[in-house]
């Protein structure tokens, strides 16, 4: 049955239809407002009727069931959605400012910023993947921003919700997504890799750092299977003063083996935050694709492709925490320092793919200098303390590339640890008990303020003292 | 409205109070039991009465194999099964054995279909364990949603106007909401027997109103039934095989 039309100043479920504000091939966008709703609202109403690709559709079904169970800043906020044997449409929170699409008139943009963009992108994908969807159809056009700088994701037609149904699954032969971004493995029909939004986030930031899309932009099944087999050049080819670091990220991402990309997002995003501390590998210095043999042998070798299909149908992926170890360097924390040190090397055996920023804080005096004697002592002293957090690590040797080392200034160490987990989506925070009473009296107690105001896990470390502990030596009697 | 969905009790008491203690915690209004009260566990009259008791508050209830066999012989099954329903039937009294004989096959309620097994041909027992299955279940009936179990695999299929399936294994606790653009078969897993590698009890909650349906698992005393089953010299491995949900 056909349905009316919308159109301006119509009312439906109470929105006031106000514009058209996008004519798209499977929905149109309208402007609509709603009293009581103080937010800019936009309508999206699927193109239903003859001729119609069933695909949109479904896809709209799987938006309606997958936008109302997301939430925080890096989606818009869902407000309703419209039955579909009434009039399907989902309303949802307007974003300011236009998506990534019209900077790509820009393109090459600055590695800096290539760089920051990925980190919001990075960090927004983090927080869907976490929320168990995974998106899909990541591109510029689906990316927004907040005034505040956090990136919106938008259109979840095409994206799977681990824990539940997928209805694109036998919907369709050919895999749907967007040709020059989607990751070699959707190009088979999986859809429940999360690293594939990371191989999309490693075409856009080629595409923005380059000025050039990796894989073309052929819309064309057999071109497109190419990237089963076939590496891009090396942005250093394209841009001989691309730096080494962010060839590394963007190869990283754009690897045909999921397996080979990072272990997840917020691991992503803290690369690109810390890229002077990335570990370089033969990626960042390759100035020549991979060589004709070893495209032939991908090629005429697909066996290694059927571990990209899970044993289960929702198979997590390999816990790949962030963990930041809060080491205070003073000598009375020696023994704790240790404690410290085992538990960092238990979590990194438990944990093959976590990674460990070990965090100083340096505490700055509540009055600011300007002296520059003084500038340098600090920075001095910034540099000392580095060395010696490197020194701390040193016995984790076998964590190298996993771990770096931030020391942060701050007059308050409780609240830059906490800070530096907030902004660096850390799972876990292990710090050593307090020290001496008089410290505690003087300082108050860190671990206190992290334990109770963290938003992760915090494990308190405390050496354990087997000899002078009483119930120790009691034990030791009776067992004798 | 919330209702409670259960199916395959078989006989496990424990499991099955327990299930109805959640579900009831969970503000279950209404009671829906898709048959297979009785086979293997060691409380035939314990649940069939309880059964009654649920029928009798305005609850619905559809027939299994294992009831039938009660007072079918020609129904078809392993011998260990056959040896318990054979005990079985000298457990349950007349009004018990009534009850059972006395439930249908199948229960239209509104737009939903309730049915042991396979909607196609539910008098043959048919296991719908994959969407061909699936599929031959829901081109026989015109239900929006039908609800079965049999397989003791929870597990979602979906038809589309256009006949395209879909296969879902549900995940604990998640809420599925059922749009009305395709079909729905809803497989339960079982209360008293679970298979699917989770010993705990298995049954689901449907939300009328939202359209959503959310499986359950409830841990119950497996020690308590398996002990019960060793007591009345069941086969052993009814008992066993509690304590895995294999």
């Amino acid at each position: 049955m056909a349905k009316p039309g919308l159109q301006p100043s119509t009312v439906l479920d109470g929105f006031h239809i106000e514009s058209l504000v996008h004519r798209g091939g499977m929905a149109r966008l309208w402007s609509v407002s709603k009293p009581g709703i103080d937010i800019s609202l936009l309508m999206k109403v699927p193109i239903l009727g003859e001729g119609v690709d069933p695909a949109a559709i479904v896809s709209f079904e799987m938006e309606q069931m997958i936008m109302p169970r997301l939430s925080g800043p890096n989606v818009p906020i869902f407000v309703a959605a419209g039955d579909f044997a009434v009039h399907p449409y989902i309303v949802m929170e307007r974003l300011p400012g236009k998506s990534l699409l019209p900077r790509t008139m820009e393109l090459p943009l600055s590695y800096e910023e290539v760089a920051r963009i990925g980190w919001q992108v990075a960090t927004a994908l983090d927080n869907l993947h976490r929320q168990h969807v995974i998106h899909l159809d990541i591109k510029p056009s689906n990316i927004l921003f907040r005034p505040s700088g956090e990136a919106v994701l938008i259109d979840f037609g095409l994206s799977r919700h681990l824990q539940l149904p997928d209805l694109m699954q036998e919907e369709f032969r050919l895999p749907y997504g967007t040709a020059p971004y989607m990751a070699p493995e959707q190009l088979l029909g999986i859809r429940h890799d999360a690293r594939s939004d990371q191989f999309a986030l490693g075409v856009l930031l080629y595409f923005f750092s380059t000025g050039v899309r990796p894989f073309g932009e052929s819309e064309s099944f057999r071109a497109m299977k190419k990237r089963l087999w076939r590496d891009p050049k090396p942005p250093r080819q394209l841009r001989p003063d691309y730096p080494a670091w962010l060839q590394e990220i963007v190869l990283r991402c754009l690897e045909i083996e999921p397996a080979w990309r990072y272990p997840s997002a917020a691991q992503l995003a803290f690369e690109l935050s810390h890229h002077d501390q990335i570990k370089l590998t033969a990626r960042s210095e390759r100035l020549k694709r991979d060589s004709f043999a070893t495209v032939l042998k991908r090629r005429l070798n697909p066996e290694h492709r059927k571990d990209w299909i899970p044993r289960t149908a929702a198979a997590p992926s390999p816990a790949a925490p962030i963990i930041a170890v809060a080491v205070d360097l003073s000598s009375e924390a020696q023994a704790t320092n240790e404690a410290l040190r085992e538990a960092s090397a238990r979590a990194l055996t438990a944990f093959p793919a976590a990674r460990l920023a070990c965090l100083n804080v340096l505490r700055q005096s509540l009055i600011a200098t300007r002296d520059t004697t003084l500038d340098e002592e600090g920075h001095n002293k910034h540099v000392n303390r580095l060395v010696e957090l490197q020194h701390w690590a040193q016995p984790l040797r076998r964590g190298e590339g996993r771990i770096t080392y931030h020391v942060l200034e701050s007059t308050d160490p409780a609240s830059a640890i906490l800070e530096y987990a907030k902004q660096n989506k850390v799972d876990q925070i292990l710090l050593g008990a307090r020290q001496s009473s008089l410290m505690r009296t003087l300082l108050g107690s860190v671990s206190a303020k992290v334990a109770g105001e963290a938003a992760c896990t915090v494990t308190i470390v405390r050496p354990s003292h087997r000899e002078t502990s009483a119930s120790a030596s009691e034990a030791a009697a009776n067992s004798s | 409205m919330l209702v409670a969905l259960l199916s395959d009790m078989h006989a496990n008491r424990q499991a099955f109070s327990a299930c109805l203690e959640h579900a009831q915690a969970g503000g279950a209004e209404r009671y829906m039991l898709l048959g297979d009260f009785v086979g293997y566990g060691a409380d035939p009259a314990w649940a069939v009465a309880k059964a009654m008791e649920l029928v009798a508050d305005g609850g619905l209830a559809v027939l299994g194999n294992h009831d039938a066999a009660v007072s079918d012989p020609s129904i078809g099954m392993n011998a260990d099964a056959r040896y318990v329903i054979d005990w079985t039937r000298g457990e349950l009294g007349i009004e018990e054995r009534g009850f059972l004989t006395g439930l249908p096959l199948t229960i239209e309620d509104e737009t939903r279909l309730l049915v042991h097994s396979d909607a196609s041909a539910p008098e043959q027992w048919i296991y719908v364990l994959s969407v061909v299955e699936a599929a031959r279940s829901l081109h026989a009936t015109q239900a929006e949603i039908t609800f079965c179990g049999h397989t003791h695999k929870p597990t979602i299929f979906s038809i589309t106007s256009a006949s395209k399936m879909m296969v879902f294994t549900p995940v604990t606790d998640v809420a599925v909401p059922l749009h009305g653009l395709r079909r729905w078969l809803i497989v339960l897993g079982s209360v008293g027997q679970p298979r699917d590698g989770n010993p705990a009890a298995s049954y689901a909650m449907f939300d009328t109103e939202k359209k959503e349906i959310t499986f359950r698992r409830v841990p119950y005393d497996i020690e308590a039934a398996a002990a019960a089953i060793r007591r009345a010299k069941l086969p052993q491995f009814f008992a066993e095989r509690l304590f895995t949900g294999r």
